[in-house]
């Protein structure tokens, strides 16, 4: 059962050959019996799981399902849920429960899903290892000594660990991409503004999108057919018409043009994830796309623009959590400037508080033209230099990050090292574009993600291709040795 | 030293509009605390704005009726600092590119004169809630009813330059903001406040000396008292060779003063930026001209037509056309009783006189603008006299009814037949036959004095119904006659 992709599980529920109810207790007993191994889930509320599947088997039995009637997912705890703890991997929202729900969790409430429960994440959504999360890290489970990438890394691992069939992120500079590549999973950060952002803990306003993540490309269609769409309450939100994601899957790639970005298959690769990647790109060649070499010019400025641009919004993002409505707040305040300084001390982890801190000095007076002003300018020039390509190429290629997993610990003193994960994927967030992580092979017993870059609500294309290639490998179809050990 | 006032002015306006500018909480006054803050409001995690289109709408009819220019792309900017009754820790506000930019109106001021005031700007922002610092020992308690609600914040140039001139222009900018339905105006709740700046220098120079702040100074009266105290208080400054700190003032309406809140040297860094969660205001030349075709009649052009259509006077047409009310009101007497200059004077001395007295507004008056008119056509058609048209207002006031019941019922009919008011006056004469005597032996002056007295003698035996103009003129035929025996 915990094997099947949500296209299976959900012809299965369809055809009556399971319950709704059969499926969650699979999923939940799964949980409680390896959850421990990988720390993937912050909250688990079971009654409601196994409620909302009998509810959902009603609907299956009386001929009213919906496309995910069923079928349980997993939110990153970054979704506000109602009436469930909403963490956002904080001490600061460790006591919050929102009496709303993020417009994606309603729209997967509308489908049928079943919420299994919240995953763990790095804090705010602040970090590429889970390692910043309050609640402790979550493990990779192909190898629970390496860190599952961040910020989604609850989500990732929880999805490879075969503890939910697919589950929600979201991606303000890798956090979907990177962890689904180091997890062995198929993760999709949608074109900005093609996802509602109404009820997710805002990081970075400009650059976080939610995604699904899930084993294959044809179940993150499925997800995204739920997901997308325009959101009246999200003045972002895209009014560009949706598309059945799922009905382009097998078109043929013949004549697709890929581009290969020099820069990003250059100094910095680890050896082996590229030959990973090229033999991956072989095979869509094989398909009949023509591999297109090309530049993106600007990538070197891509690191130094994002951690100018996502700390600034994020530093003013995070100035409502000051202990005087909901969340933390410090023991006996003596006064105003104790209660907000104790507060946001103790109620914000160590990376959190570096990123309001840079984020606070890039908008200071004085520093605003040379900063922030100057980093929105240079993110033109990143957007421009995807255009440009885009003129010759219809979808871009390359790794998702520079090397496989990494050991926990090995980077959480040194934040430029892992701020330099996220150099392939903080490009996409800064123009805006969608982009794909799908499994690629293996360094070591680890798994490497292939990255595709798409035009501006060019979703349909990079799944077809991702599906595409599933279809001839199965990379994605590898399960790690600690999810299927064992008796369950 | 002869010195000169600089003033500019901001005004906090808050629009009329349905719900708050970002939320769709309702923005009515004086609701329980915190039953009109949503998710929003409150700042809860994962929660967005989304622009109310109506406060673009009415930002766009003030900068029509003040012929500025409009920002066809404005951008709304985070203004950050931390306070309780600020939940986001951000204001939405614009900065850089506010969607009202340069334009000016004029005011005229108890003397005909009139003077233009330049407008900087004027841009769309959100309120902040309330801390509440009575009725609760050891806390501060937060009311975010109106945090949210719209505002436009209209910045004067450093045009003004006298008390008097302030309280002109601001009530300019009432009755504009008011006849355009942009906003309730009510200052007393809060609907229009203003911040003075404020700076002297020596009469006949042009360069700009140091200013001050003067914060939330919320009535006509407040603000022409903090600004002759403000005066005062730098002037002697000056006088004694000091130098005025740049700072922010609050004015005590208790202790007529103003002290110091803070200087610029502590002053917050706002860390403006461009809001990220808001698209940017973009708004096409159709839709500009859209409101323009819907603005009403604007108070300067009302002053103006009163001056022509009805010959009024420009301090007059300027009383008259304050208010989009007293304006309509004005006009329905006129044209009821056919006579504006009587009509201007009638509501202007008896109507606004009453109607100060009891401290109320002209959308409160007991009496219509048809009742009214009727009574002065009463006095026009010498069914009454002015005087005796006083007394009927009074009982018109206090609910008696119209003119012609009151008259009847009170029995104010003025007698102009000639045969009743001649009987009177026969017997007036025949009973002050000293009096007779003494007019024939009278000079011009002393006679004029003794006419007087015989009017009067008619007028109360009539019980004032006489018609006096008929009185006067039996009387000057009677008295020749006797003088010609």
């Amino acid at each position: 059962m915990h094997t099947k992709s949500v296209a299976q599980l959900a012809k299965g529920l369809r055809e009556r050959q399971f319950s709704s109810a059969e499926v969650t207790r699979t999923y939940l007993d799964r949980i409680n019996a390896l959850d421990g191994q990988y720390n993937s889930f912050i909250t688990v509320d079971e009654s409601a799981a196994l409620a909302a599947a009998e509810a959902a088997d009603e609907r299956l039995a009386n001929g009213t399902a919906y496309a995910l009637t069923g079928i349980p997912i997993a939110h990153k705890d970054i979704f506000c849920t109602d009436g469930v703890r909403t963490s956002c991997g904080s001490r600061m929202l460790d006591n919050f429960v929102p009496p709303y729900d993020a417009t994606v969790v309603e729209r997967f409430k509308s489908a049928g899903a079943v919420l299994l429960g919240k995953t763990n994440m790095d804090e705010f959504a602040m970090g590429s290892s889970n390692e910043s999360s309050f609640y402790g890290p979550a493990r990779n489970p192909w190898n629970t000594d390496l860190v599952p990438g961040g910020s989604s890394g609850g989500s990732a691992a929880a999805v490879a660990g075969l503890l939910a069939p697919a589950a929600t992120g979201t991606d303000t500079g890798g956090s979907i991409r990177q962890p689904a590549a180091f997890c062995g999973i198929t993760g999709l950060k949608p074109t900005y503004g093609r996802v509602s952002r109404l009820g997710i803990v805002a990081f970075a306003s400009s650059l976080d999108q939610a995604g699904p993540m899930a084993h294959s490309a044809e179940d993150c269609a499925l997800l995204l057919n739920a997901m997308a769409g325009h959101d009246p309450l999200d003045s972002t939100s895209a009014t560009v018409a949706t598309q059945d994601y799922c009905a382009t899957l097998s078109d043929s790639l013949d004549g697709l043009r890929i581009g290969l970005p020099k820069e990003y298959f250059g100094e910095g690769l680890d050896a082996t994830t590229g030959e990973c990647i090229n033999t991956a790109l072989k095979e869509l060649e094989e398909q009949g796309a023509k591999l297109v070499e090309m530049s993106l010019p600007h990538s070197s400025l891509t690191v130094p623009t994002y951690y100018v641009i996502a700390p600034a919004e994020a530093s003013t993002n995070l100035a409502r959590f000051d202990g005087v409505r909901y969340g933390y707040r410090c023991e006996n305040p003596a006064d105003l400037h104790d209660l907000y300084s104790r507060t946001r001390q103790e109620g914000f982890g160590e990376e959190v508080k570096r990123r309001i801190l840079v984020g606070t000095y890039a908008l200071s007076a004085g520093y605003y033209d040379a900063y922030y002003k100057k980093a929105q300018q240079v993110r033109r020039l990143i957007k421009q230099d995807f255009m440009h390509c885009f003129e010759q190429v219809d979808i871009i290629a390359g790794p998702t990050t520079p090397g496989p997993a990494f050991a926990l610990g090995a980077k959480s003193n040194d934040p430029v090292a892992m701020y330099l994960e996220d150099v392939y994927t903080l490009a996409v967030n800064l123009a805006g574009l969608p982009g794909l992580s799908l499994p690629a092979g293996f360094v070591e017993g680890k798994p490497v993600g292939l990255q595709l870059i798409g035009q501006h609500f060019g979703e349909a294309l990079l799944l077809n291709v991702a599906h595409r290639f599933q279809q001839a490998t199965d990379w994605h179809l590898r399960t790690p040795g600690s999810a299927t050990e064992g008796t369950l | 030293m002869q010195w000169e006032t600089v003033i500019g002015l901001e005004v906090h306006l808050q629009l009329a509009t349905q719900s708050k500018i970002f939320s769709g909480s309702a923005t009515t006054f004086g609701a329980e605390p915190n039953t009109q803050a949503s998710a929003v409001d409150l700042a809860m995690p994962g929660m967005l704005p989304v622009l109310n289109a109506q406060a673009v709408h009415h930002a766009i009819k003030f900068g029509i009726g003040i012929g500025a220019q409009i920002s066809k792309h404005s951008v709304f900017d985070r203004k950050n600092y931390f306070y309780p009754d600020l939940p986001k820790g951000y204001q939405i506000s614009q900065f850089e590119t506010p969607i009202i930019g340069k334009g000016s109106f004029e005011i005229l001021m108890e003397d005909g004169s009139s003077r233009t005031i330049g407008i900087t700007r004027a841009h769309l922002e959100e309120d902040a809630g309330k801390s509440l610092h009575e009725d609760f020992i050891n806390y501060t308690g937060i009311d975010l009813n109106r945090a949210g609600t719209p505002l436009l914040e209209i910045v004067s140039e450093p045009d003004i330059r006298s008390a008097a001139e302030a309280v002109a222009y601001l009530k300019a900018l009432h009755s504009l903001v008011t006849y355009l339905g942009i906003s309730d105006g009510n200052m007393a709740e809060g609907s229009m406040r203003c911040d003075v700046n404020i700076s002297l220098r020596p009469s006949g120079s042009t360069l700009l000396g140091t200013r001050t702040e003067i914060k939330n100074v919320n009535s006509f009266r407040f603000v022409e008292k903090a600004i002759h105290h403000e005066f005062q208080r730098q002037a002697e400054i000056l006088e004694e060779g000091g130098t005025i700190t740049q700072e922010t003032r609050l004015y005590d309406a208790d202790l007529d003063e103003t002290r110091s809140m803070r200087s610029k040297e502590v002053a917050n860094d706002y860390r403006y930026f461009p809001e990220p969660d808001l698209l940017p205001v973009v708004v096409d030349d159709a839709y500009i001209e859209s409101i323009r075709k819907s603005l009403p009649e604007l108070p300067d052009g009302k002053r103006t037509r009163f001056m022509t259509q009805y010959g009024l006077g420009p301090y007059d047409a300027n009383v008259l056309s304050g208010s989009k009310p007293l304006a309509d009101y004005f006009e329905a007497v006129a044209e009821q009783c056919g006579d504006a200059k009587i009509a201007s004077n009638w509501v202007q001395v008896e109507l606004l006189g009453q109607l100060n007295r009891v401290g109320s507004s002209i959308e409160e008056c007991p009496v219509s603008a048809i009742a009214l008119g009727s009574l002065i056509r009463r006095i026009l058609d010498n069914t009454i006299s002015g005087k005796m048209a006083k007394q009927v207002f009074e009982s018109m006031w206090a609910g008696e009814g119209d003119a012609d019941e009151i008259i009847e019922a009170h029995g104010l009919l003025q007698v102009s037949d000639t045969g009743a008011i001649e009987a009177i006056v026969d017997d007036v004469l025949s009973a002050n036959a000293a009096q007779v005597q003494q007019y024939l032996n009278a000079d011009e002056a002393k006679r004029k004095k003794l006419v007087g007295f015989f009017v009067g003698q008619v007028m109360k035996l009539s019980k004032g119904q006489a018609n006096p103009q008929v009185v006067n003129e039996l009387l000057a035929k009677k008295l020749t006659h006797n003088e010609a025996e």
